[in-house]
């Protein structure tokens, strides 16, 4: 039992002791609130071998930092030889996280409490990012809880905004430590042997980029640095001054405040680019009375000058064209709208618009306002050229009078969502000395980094390396947008690598869609159990036996002894998380005993430690084309919990009681232990059934599973579930080592997939009641929300006009048997094109908790199920592991840890892993489509052939080109015409084009199969997406 | 609200600098109150509480007497300058019956009623300030009060609230961060161990309860030792202004019986 004590809160110090304010409640009320503030001496300062602090240590039991700050601090800066701490100020953490966060920034830091709590009201996701940094293992960080401790605890004075106060708490924290550090931290050991004089203690630096602030701390003699100045000291300066965000950086050094004022008056004399936001104030009033509208920022990844805000006061979205009427808005940025009267309303582009090929030539020193004057000229005039392509396409707009979608612009900006974007440098944006390699200037050169995302803007970046950026990925942060920039200014985070290169390819993907791929921590890879991989199931205790091993007696406490079943998995080949296992058998009813039996990794990873902390915040295991990016540390993924063949593994099993015919008698859930009979690929699997010759009790078990199988499918596809169709291609890779693509082709897919597909669906589901049963408030379920109407219009249209088919859309049942219907018997491949295009009209699926939505909206549309989760793979998805301490809980087996008995935390857990799903999704759709790029390069590299020509259909008409998937590779891409030679319809989806001799026209509508030539086009930066097409039959487009 | 403050941050304070274990401090005032025949004020942090007690006398009507035991009458007023919001309660209000209704039920195992028959004590209690733990607070300067008043009591009663943070319990919960946690009162008889009253308005798990009810046992003794240390204080002056020497050792085998 932990020592309870009562804090002693001296009353004659009530003015520090005791906050009082004034708050006003949303009816207007003034309400006095009045709080205590207990101050302490047991602290601790963070640093080792403290003379003070080192004894309290105890008291920090339930504090979760145990690194301590060196002794010394750190010894390499410069200005500070007798080592140091840097202690930074809050707007240094808001505008300069990336710079703290990189590996150079070796000093340890000091993080005051106030600092903390003002970063949290400030902004909460770099508030996440800071603590990820606090508790992460490579960098010293203390958190100094300054406002507790009765020496730097300060209090408001009068007239002293809360702004002074912080800043003044701070100070007297940062003279509080050198203090403390003077008397307490020294060496002990030397003052203690002969030489008196004791080393010079270390130094605690504040870092702040406000000069008043700097002022006054100098003259209290506190220890003080502008981070620009703090890091022209360091080790790695030029590298660490690319870090540097453009914010907060010019109200920098004292010397040069009297020259930063005329940049800011010019800049405010220039002409302004864009329109001023309007204040949150206006835009919330505005929302409230449905004037504005407020919603995500949608790119369009055709033309750069187009996008759509979905707002829920209009069917369609809204669109904003146009630079100025995007004002300034990024890709997700929550922004706030005005819409246009009906009358200025207009219809989305039918044009490809792309932003490196319109935008190649203004690049560079553009609105470099220092070297600017004979520019202005040229940026008009460029200016000029874009404004007539918008006014031509305006035209276009007008005319298709029917197609008019409501039109507005962004007038406000509520919530940014900006985060690091890969780019890389076109060389030709360079200034002509740095891109010749001749200058070694090291001053300051604004350059344009292209994000690989064709949504995004371009951004202006300052750096002292350019040319040795040229050709490099990077990852840069947007920092702030200007009015009179035209383009948002950035500053470069890290370089990830050259162009082209395989790893940094797939180092930028994962950067691109958030995947975290660090290597596990150290605390982390404590709570793997000690045995390593030696561990092993222990034997059973027999009841009749005296001696009892604790640690078996737990294990196979409630356990279920299925050794003996003969259960065999079934993989994709080269599997290594082997998280499912199956069996069948007859009973002697007469019925059918089946089985599916899933890792236990609750065992293994238990609530509440750094593993779980760590693996909710992965979310998912990301499978690249020559990567896994794991959630859980390898030694459970693919060994202990792993149900590798003859081997003892601890499972949870599902085992149904189903008659012949498929129908479940009854159900029950076990914690088991199994021993795999063997593990088979998909391919094995399929040859064991078919081999009439095999009649050993696996391939029979095989074969039952298969005929319930195929029954079970039969009703799920009676009840209406949907067969949807992904293109799905396999990468081979040439060997281990090289990993290089030498071919793709598309998944093929046998019985025995479906034969998994369909029992891991029944376990799934047969979970899911039983959870909501028990859990009503807090299951952690999956749903698939039925597609709004409206997302099938296009494709409706399309296919009537096109093909004269129709597609009933009113449930999901009628949409599966309009998708059967939709066939072209010259066109095998014309069924899976329509439905993936139908796949594309849908909503994504999601895991929620069942407290939190309404009941009737708990359905798995494109399974056609009422109830339904995820159980069967706990190694790869967290939402798996949680169903299973919720199922292992619904069967008594062990109480539900309270974390799962709030919705409101199941549904903060489910936001990230739902996140993190959809990002893994997408970040390995790009890498296989990066893999088909190299694929394809390397075959359009072969001498004999000019470019790889492959068969496609048209699945998108444009003004001035075809968007075309070719199925065979499972890409899309766009070919583009000049448009002047084409003739576009918009209303039959056709467009005509001249053929190659120039007599007649071509017609080419959606649906209709073309040849394309593929090129990847080498010195083109990203290489994914970058594939270019030019159609060969029945035009050869090359020459338009 | 909640999402402005931290209820227990990962240095492991809470908002107001304590730690989890730790409760607030405690002002023990046991002077004279006007005419009251035992008094006492409390203050938990700034939660402060004030009784007054009277009797045991005569009861005031024959409804209210018992004839083999005393009865305990007890009265709450909320002041409406108590809270941050000003407001006035009514005495009929249901919060406060419920309230007087808890404290008697409190102290009836405990007050040794059947000494006085016939007989009745009135207890008021008078809240002058909150900000959580009210009923902690109304306990504990009953108990004070009752003592002072000289009415023999079988064993002090402490009360202490306790809370859950997620998985972490908690002592002595402020206003703040009563309304985000579930959260208990127990009232304890330290010497037996019994606990006279468990109250809990919020929910909280059954697994976690156990738990808090044994942290929040144990905190009541230290609160115990407190208020012991409070009445052994005042005696000790009484008995010192009153000048006699023989009172000296009964004081303290008062105290050590208690």
């Amino acid at each position: 039992m932990p020592e309870i004590t009562i804090r002693k809160r001296p009353q004659a110090e009530a003015v520090i002791t005791q906050r009082k304010f004034f708050r006003k409640t949303a009816r207007g009320k003034v309400i006095k609130v009045l709080r205590e503030r207990y101050l302490r001496t047991d602290v601790s300062c963070g640093v080792q071998h403290c003379s003070a602090c080192s004894q309290l240590d105890h008291f920090s039991e339930g504090s979760s930092t145990s690194a301590e700050l060196p002794q010394f601090g750190d010894k390499s800066h410069s200005s500070y030889p007798d080592g140091h701490f840097v202690l930074p100020d809050t707007n240094i953490f808001l505008a300069q996280m990336d710079l703290l966060e990189s590996s150079l920034f070796r000093a340890p830091i000091i993080v005051l409490q106030t600092v903390m709590e003002e970063i949290r009201h400030r902004s909460l996701p770099l508030f996440n990012r800071l603590k990820s940094l606090i508790h992460g293992d490579e960098k010293k960080i203390w958190v100094f809880y300054n406002e507790f401790r009765s020496e730097t605890a300060v209090v408001r004075e009068e007239e002293e905004t809360p702004n002074d106060r912080n800043d003044r708490g701070i100070r007297k924290a940062t003279s509080w430590y050198n203090e403390h550090i003077q008397t307490h931290c020294r060496a002990t050991t030397s003052t203690r042997s002969k030489s008196r004089s004791s080393p010079p203690a270390p130094t605690v630096v504040l870092i702040t980029n406000d000069v008043a602030n700097r002022r006054k701390a100098e003259k209290e003699k506190t220890p003080c640095s502008s981070l620009r100045r703090y890091i022209e000291g360091a080790k790695d300066a030029t590298q660490l001054m690319d870090l540097l965000a453009a914010t907060g950086v010019d109200e920098d050094d004292e010397g040069k405040e009297d020259r930063e004022i005329q940049p800011t008056e010019a800049e405010a004399a220039r002409k302004e680019v864009y329109e001023e936001h309007l204040p949150a104030s206006i835009l919330l009033a505005g929302i409230k009375a449905k004037t504005l509208h407020q919603g995500h920022f949608n790119a369009n990844q055709y033309n750069y000058l187009e996008s759509t805000v979905s707002v829920p006061a209009f069917q369609k979205p809204v669109l904003i064209i146009g630079r100025m009427n995007m004002n300034r808005a990024v890709q997700g940025d929550m922004v706030c709208i005005e819409v246009f009267p009906e009358s200025e309303w207009r219809a989305p582009g039918d044009e490809v618009v792309e932003r490196d090929a319109t935008l190649k030539d203004d690049d560079a020193g553009d609105e470099e306002d220092e070297e600017g004057e004979e520019m202005e000229d040229d940026v008009i005039e460029r200016e000029r050229r874009k404004s007539r392509l918008e006014a031509k396409q305006e035209e276009e707009r007008l005319k298709r009078q029917q197609e008019r979608q409501p039109t507005g612009r962004v007038i406000g900006i509520i919530k940014r969502n900006w985060r690091p974007v890969v780019c890389h440098i076109d060389p030709i944006t360079l200034p002509p000395a740095l891109a010749s390699g001749t200058s070694t200037s090291r001053g300051l050169t604004p350059l344009l980094a292209i994000p690989a995302s064709p949504l995004l803007p371009r951004i202006r970046i300052r750096t002292r390396q350019a040319p040795s950026l040229i050709g490099q990925k990077l990852l840069v942060a947007i920092d702030t947008w200007p009015i009179n920039k035209r383009n948002p200014e950035g500053h470069l985070v890290r370089r990830l690598g050259a162009v082209g290169d395989k790893d940094t390819e797939q180092e930028s993907l994962m950067l691109e869609f958030g995947v975290v791929y660090a290597p596990f921590g150290k605390r982390v890879m404590e709570c793997l159990p000690e045995e390593d991989d030696k561990w092993v199931v222990p034997p059973k205790p027999r009841p009749d036996h005296g001696d009892v091993d604790v640690k078996a007696k737990t294990i196979w406490r409630d356990r279920e002894d299925l050794r003996d079943m003969i259960i065999c998995s079934i993989d994709p080949p080269g599997c290594q998380d082997i998280d499912d296992a199956l069996h069948a058998r007859h009973l002697p009813n007469g019925n059918i005993e089946a089985g599916v039996h899933i890792a236990d990794v609750s065992n293994f990873v238990l609530p509440d430690t750094p593993m779980d902390t760590e693996a909710a915040s992965r979310g998912t295991t990301v499978y690249l084309v020559d990567k896994r990016v794991d959630m859980l540390p390898a030694l459970l993924g693919t060994n202990l919990c792993s149900l590798r063949p003859h081997v003892e593994r601890l499972a949870f099993s599902a085992i149904w009681e189903l008659t012949p015919d498929a129908d479940i008698v009854n159900v029950r859930f076990t914690k088991s232990v199994i021993a795999s009979k063997a593990a088979f690929t998909y391919e094995e699997a399929q040859i064991r059934k078919d081999d009439p010759h095999l009649q050993d009790e696996l391939t029979t078990g095989i074969r039952l599973l298969n005929s319930l199988a195929i029954k079970l499918k039969a009703k799920r596809m009676a009840a209406g579930a949907l067969n949807l169709a992904s293109p799905e291609v396999k990468i081979h890779l040439d060997s281990a080592e090289s990993s290089d693509p030498i071919d793709v082709e598309q998944k093929e897919l046998r019985e025995t997939n479906s034969l998994v597909e369909e029992f891991m669906l029944l376990a799934n589901v047969s979970v899911a009641q039983k959870i909501q049963e028990t859990f009503p408030q807090t299951a952690v379920l999956r749903r698939h929300m039925p597609p709004p109407k409206g997302n099938f219009e296009k494709l409706q249209d399309i296919l009537m006009k096109r093909k004269g088919l129709s597609l009933d859309v009113s449930s999901s049942g009628s949409l599966a048997a309009s998708l059967d219907l939709c066939l072209d018997p010259s066109e095998p491949a014309f069924n899976t094109l329509v439905r993936i295009m139908a796949t594309r009209c849908m909503l994504s699926a999601e895991y929620f908790c069942s407290g939190s939505v309404s009941r009737d909206t708990f359905g798995h549309y494109g399974l056609a199920s009422p109830i339904y989760t995820h159980f069967t793979s706990p190694i790869r998805r967290y939402a798996d592991v949680l169903a299973h301490r919720q199922l292992a809980a619904a069967i008594g087996y062990t109480t539900l840890h309270p974390s799962l008995h709030s919705a409101q935390n199941v549904d903060r857990i489910l936001d990230v892993v739902n996140r993190r799903h959809r990002m893994a999704q997408m970040a390995s759709r790009a890498s296989v489509e990066f893999y088909v790029g190299l694929a394809l390069k390397q075959r359009g590299e072969a001498p004999d052939e000019a470019g790889v020509q492959e068969e496609a259909f048209v699945i998108r008409t444009f003004r001035n080109g075809v968007g075309v998937f070719v199925n065979k590779l499972g890409i899309e891409g766009i070919v583009m015409f000049k448009r002047d030679a084409t003739n576009f319809d918009a209303d039959n989806y056709t467009i005509s084009i001249p053929d190659s001799r120039g007599t007649g026209n071509v017609d080419i509508g959606v649906f209709d199969k073309v040849t394309v030539r593929i090129e990847v086009e080498k010195d083109k930066n990203t290489q994914r997406g970058k594939v270019k097409m030019t159609l060969v039959r029945p035009v050869d487009s090359s020459a338009l | 609200m909640g999402s402005r403050v931290e209820i227990l941050n990962e240095g492991g304070f809470r908002s107001d600098g304590r730690r989890q274990y730790e409760l607030r401090e405690v002002t023990i005032d046991l002077s004279q109150q006007g005419q009251a025949d035992g008094a006492a004020v409390i203050t938990h942090g700034l939660t402060r509480v004030m009784v007054s007690v009277f009797g045991p006398r005569e009861a005031k009507s024959r409804s209210q007497t018992i004839h083999d035991r005393a009865n305990i009458n007890v009265e709450v007023a909320i002041s409406p300058f108590s809270a941050g919001e000003r407001r006035k309660r009514s005495r009929g209000d249901k919060r406060i019956l419920e309230m007087a209704a808890t404290i008697k039920s409190t102290f009836e195992p405990v007050v040794q009623t059947t000494l006085y028959p016939r007989s009745q004590i009135d207890v008021f209690v008078q809240v002058l300030q909150q900000d959580g733990g009210l009923l902690q607070g109304c306990i504990n300067a009953t108990t004070l009060a009752l003592v002072n008043a000289g009415i023999p009591l079988l064993d002090f009663v402490c009360a202490v609230s306790g809370g859950v943070y997620s998985t972490s319990p908690m002592l002595d919960l402020t206003l703040l961060e009563e309304n985000d946690l579930p959260n208990l009162t127990v009232a304890v008889m330290p010497k037996t161990g019994k606990s006279t009253l468990v109250t809990m308005e919020t929910r909280l798990h059954v697994d976690r309860f156990e738990e808090i009810f044994k942290l929040v046992c144990s905190a009541s003794h230290a609160l115990h030792q407190e208020m012991k240390d409070a009445v052994r204080v005042r005696t000790t002056s009484l008995v010192t202004a009153m000048g006699t020497t023989q009172s000296n050792v009964g004081g303290d085998t008062m105290m050590d019986e208690s």
